[in-house]
């Protein structure tokens, strides 16, 4: 790709760091963004390897898959866990809702990286239109997270899941389903915030006068890494 | 009142058309391989647990280069910026080896 990046422009009044130079070729935000998303990255690894510890420490079912039940005894397998879509109640659908989501997530990523692309040619039509989509994307991504989780409390009706026992398996099972995905589902919450706040921004014109659209390349960053932690939660809570 | 009215003058440049194609091929392959994590979830059996997670496992590395490294633009940037992000990483697998291990210990020691 023969882009490279943009042009970094200094604060009024200011100079680029106080040296004048940028260091690493980049401003000051989008370099404390990435150092902040390095942190960040910690913290949910930190969530996703104890997950694997506590799950490595619990037994695990060792009976064929079609005839799995719950039970407290064993790990549950996931898929019998997330198995049902709305609107098609006793459909037996393992991990296609999650699919769903996981393909809202990466289109709005994408719509993301479009608003980016406009940005950085000062074009702000195309940016509203971009950053619009990316807060539609999120917005729905939450909505079907808040389903996922009423289901997921619910149950059958009888037992369900909270934080001390749940009809799936051991506790630990629902505690962990409701730190890691509430974890990352706060970070797209703070996400639709951010892009709400870029894309009011952009409307009335403050970028424009700046000169310069980086804001969106920073939330973008965040918001990238947004989807790329669900692509780790998808593979490790949903799929292994 | 000085100012009022001033119109600031914005050059929009048309679309990296060659940029934007790039974009939407980094999304497809972002689907696809999401679809093949299906197709192993469904079609590769349980007892087969090894090709399984191992394949999980490496098609995640594969979307996870993909998007820190072209959505976030993070294989264009200086290299200094690149390795500064990158080497930390170490220290999640190597936290990732002692907590598996650590489990399985925990796990030999219960079962």
């Amino acid at each position: 790709m023969s882009h490279t990046s943009p042009v970094v422009v200094p604060a009024p009044g200011k100079t680029e760091w106080d040296g004048g130079v940028s260091p690493m070729n980049a401003s000051y935000g989008k370099l404390m963004m990435w150092f902040f998303l390095l942190s960040d990255a910690f913290t949910f690894s930190a969530l996703l390897i104890t997950y694997g510890l506590v799950r490595s420490a619990h037994a695990a079912y060792d009976g064929t898959v079609e005839n799995f039940v719950f039970s407290q005894a064993y790990w549950p397998i996931p898929e019998k866990v997330f198995a049902s879509i709305p609107f098609f109640h006793g459909v037996h659908a393992p991990l296609v809702f999650v699919g769903i989501m996981t393909f809202i997530l990466i289109m709005s990523s994408v719509t993301m990286v479009l608003a980016v692309e406009a940005g950085q040619r000062m074009d702000r039509r195309a940016v509203e239109k971009w950053m619009l989509w990316t807060i539609l994307g999120g917005i729905c991504f939450l909505s079907c997270q808040a389903w996922e989780w009423t289901h997921f409390i619910i149950g059958d009706g009888a037992v369900g899941a909270n934080l001390v026992r749940n009809e799936y398996g051991p506790p630990d099972f629902a505690d962990f389903f409701f730190f890691i995905t509430g974890f990352h589902g706060f970070h797209v919450f703070s996400g639709v915030l951010l892009n709400f706040l870029v894309f009011y921004n952009t409307v009335t014109g403050v970028y424009e006068r700046r000169g310069h659209y980086e804001m969106v390349e920073k939330v973008g960053l965040y918001w990238h890494f947004v989807d790329l932690v669900w692509v780790f939660v998808f593979t490790f809570f949903y799929l292994v | 009142m000085a100012h009022h009215g001033e119109e600031t003058t914005v050059t929009v440049l048309p679309p990296d058309k060659e940029r934007i194609k790039k974009l939407w091929q980094v999304a497809g392959i972002l689907g696809v391989i999401t679809g093949i994590e299906f197709l192993v979830a469904f079609l590769v059996p349980h007892e087969l647990k090894d090709v399984r997670v191992w394949t999980f496992v490496l098609m995640t590395i594969v979307k996870a280069a993909y998007i820190v490294g072209e959505f976030m633009h993070l294989r264009h940037e200086t290299k200094v910026l690149m390795w500064s992000i990158l080497v930390p990483i170490v220290f999640i697998v190597w936290m990732l080896v002692a907590f598996v291990y650590e489990g399985m210990a925990i796990g030999d020691v219960r079962f």
